[in-house]
């Protein structure tokens, strides 16, 4: 969007009021892709007339008048219908024509539904998880495909093809535009925590290079989670997931060091955390407990995440707890790289020696074949029981498998110290 | 980025400890939930009135408190939001849908977060940082006497 102090002002109203604008078109004409069109028409026609009129006082109720007398029009003159032959053949149609009488009224949702629909189905799963997370940033953060593109670092007509298609998936799939209900709420919201969480990591972890945008990503997936905690408040892993990323981002600030250099938690000066993330965390933690749902896996991991977040010094760390959550998340969500923080925390609550044999049990495991990590942490383990020929070995052998320059390099530190015959820091 | 909102009541009874009444209250609430329900809002908090506040003022190398209610003072902090926005102008948008009552001012400040101040003092304070707890650990280390 071009600069100037209108347009600026159009491109705040827009992050505000596009994810509603799209859902409650969404419902009106039954077709996500065609409710995006219309949404973008009114922008267009804002970006058209606000400059020479001034920002109206209501900005959201005008964008959504305009969106809302394209759509009848197109409805009148029977083009959407025509599409809706085309395209969902005559039951919509029908289902449409019915409502028509009813599409002024029915535009008003005080209640947020429309918006949870739009949360819905964006993450359907008759979509690729790519698709999903593209579709979920641009309908629901108002993210520029270009925004989208830049943080994945992939080009920008790879985004809008994705995009493209997955609104041409959901139609052809007819996915109705609804809440889930019953047995299937809990799948599908589980999809929909998951895009989320892919979108938060995304921008926390970084696996490759170090971009501007990966902070926004990180921010757009916590504003996500936030508005998912108020639509669908009594789903305690919503709860647990908001809780999972509130703290993990309080320590951003505390974990980047010297020329980009990462800092692992232990090493993390604490009173760099930002203890109101951490406070809104252990309150979002708190309810998922509340509502039943302590031991969802969203809630297991923020409640190991609180652990931390509740040691005011590396020693206070509460690790045979940690080393407990762990064991719960292994029977709940088996995996290896769960099986290998757990014998991390196991090593911190009962020695090194106790850690080292579970990460030994790991060595043939394939998925982690190419994991830096595991030979990373048995590096560190060896070192602390003072095998520092093979530890220097193994952590030169995870340098070589990171992917991450910064992690390489930190690695390759670890690695120079056992070299030196000294434990890493 | 955080804004910090202050809003600086135009009502002088609010000075006086008169609570608003329940229509007012009722908008507030309604338009808090919009800010929570668009993922906006961090935190909120109500302040009482000055009276039963104080200040501390540093003058030549002394401090003087002074009880309230702040006499002197034409502006005074009714209460404050914290919120995460993409842009001043979301911010300010935001703040424009406010149920504020006539006379009623709201300020806008930016939250300094860490990027604000250039990567000179952020490695700076990294770098102190990292001192700071290397000798935590040092001292950790040594023999209690």
């Amino acid at each position: 969007m071009a600069a100037g102090p209108t347009h600026r002002a159009i491109e705040a109203v827009w992050k505000i009021e596009s994810a509603r604008l799209i859902a409650a078109l969404a419902r009106m004409v039954r077709d996500v892709g065609l409710a995006e069109e219309l949404a973008q028409d009114a922008l267009v026609a804002a970006l058209e007339q606000w400059p020479e009129s001034g920002v109206p006082d209501n900005p959201g109720a005008w964008l959504m008048a305009t969106a809302k007398h394209r759509a009848i029009d197109l409805l009148r003159r029977g083009k959407l219908l025509e599409r809706k032959h085309e395209e969902l053949g005559y039951e919509v149609a029908a289902q449409l024509e019915l409502a028509a009488p009813d599409l002024i009224a029915a535009i008003d949702d005080p209640v947020g539904d429309d918006l949870l629909r739009l949360v819905f189905i964006s993450c359907h799963p008759v979509l690729s998880t790519e698709a999903r997370i593209a579709l979920t940033l641009r309908l629901l953060g108002g993210l520029t495909t270009e925004e989208i593109a830049r943080a994945f670092l992939v080009p920008e007509a790879t985004v809008a093809q994705r995009i493209v298609r997955a609104k041409r998936t959901l139609a052809a799939a007819r996915v109705p535009f609804e809440v889930p209900r019953g047995d299937e709420l809990a799948a599908r919201l589980s999809s929909v925590l998951e895009v989320v969480y892919l979108v938060f990591n995304e921008g926390y972890s970084a696996t490759a290079g170090d971009d501007w945008m990966r902070p926004a990503l990180c921010e757009e997936a916590l504003r996500l989670g936030r508005i998912l905690a108020e639509l669908a408040p009594r789903e305690p892993e919503v709860h647990g997931l908001v809780a999972l990323m509130e703290i993990q981002a309080s320590r951003t600030r505390a974990r980047i060091g010297l020329a980009g250099k990462p800092i692992l938690l232990p090493d993390q000066d604490r009173a760099r955390w930002d203890h109101l993330l951490i406070r809104r965390g252990l309150a979002a933690l708190e309810r998922a407990e509340k509502l039943g749902g302590g031991f969802g896996p969203y809630a297991l991991q923020a409640a190991i995440a609180a652990c931390h977040a509740r040691a005011r010094t590396p020693a206070e760390t509460d690790w045979p707890r940690i080393a407990a959550l762990y064991d719960a998340l292994a029977q709940l969500a088996p995996s290896p790289v769960v099986e290998l923080n757990r014998a991390v925390a196991i090593s911190m609550a009962f020695g090194p020696a106790a850690g080292l044999a579970l990460v030994e049990a790991l060595a043939s495991e394939p998925l982690l074949k190419d994991y830096h990590l595991l030979p990373g942490v048995r590096g560190d383990l060896l070192a602390k029981l003072g095998r520092f020929d093979e530890a220097r070995a193994e952590l030169e052998r995870a340098a070589a498998l990171a992917r991450n320059a910064r992690e390489r390099e930190l690695l390759l530190d670890r690695a120079a110290a056992c070299a030196r015959g000294l434990a890493p820091a | 980025m955080r804004f910090m909102v202050l809003m600086i009541p135009g009502d002088k009874q609010v000075e006086a400890g008169v609570l608003p009444d329940e229509k007012t209250i009722a908008a507030m609430m309604k338009y808090n939930e919009e800010l929570a329900k668009a993922g906006v809002l961090l935190a909120l908090d109500g302040l009482h009135p000055s009276s039963k506040g104080a200040r501390i003022r540093f003058s030549g190398g002394k401090r003087t408190v002074t009880d309230g209610p702040f006499a002197e003072a034409r502006e005074v902090i009714g209460g404050y939001w914290l919120w995460e926005v993409k842009s001043k102008e979301e911010a300010i948008e935001w703040a424009s849908r406010c149920p504020a009552l006539d006379g009623d001012v709201l300020e806008l400040r930016q939250v300094y977060e860490m990027s604000d101040f250039g990567p000179e003092v952020e490695h700076q304070e990294a770098a102190l940082a990292a001192e700071v707890g290397k000798r935590i650990e040092e001292n950790k280390q040594r023999p209690a006497p």
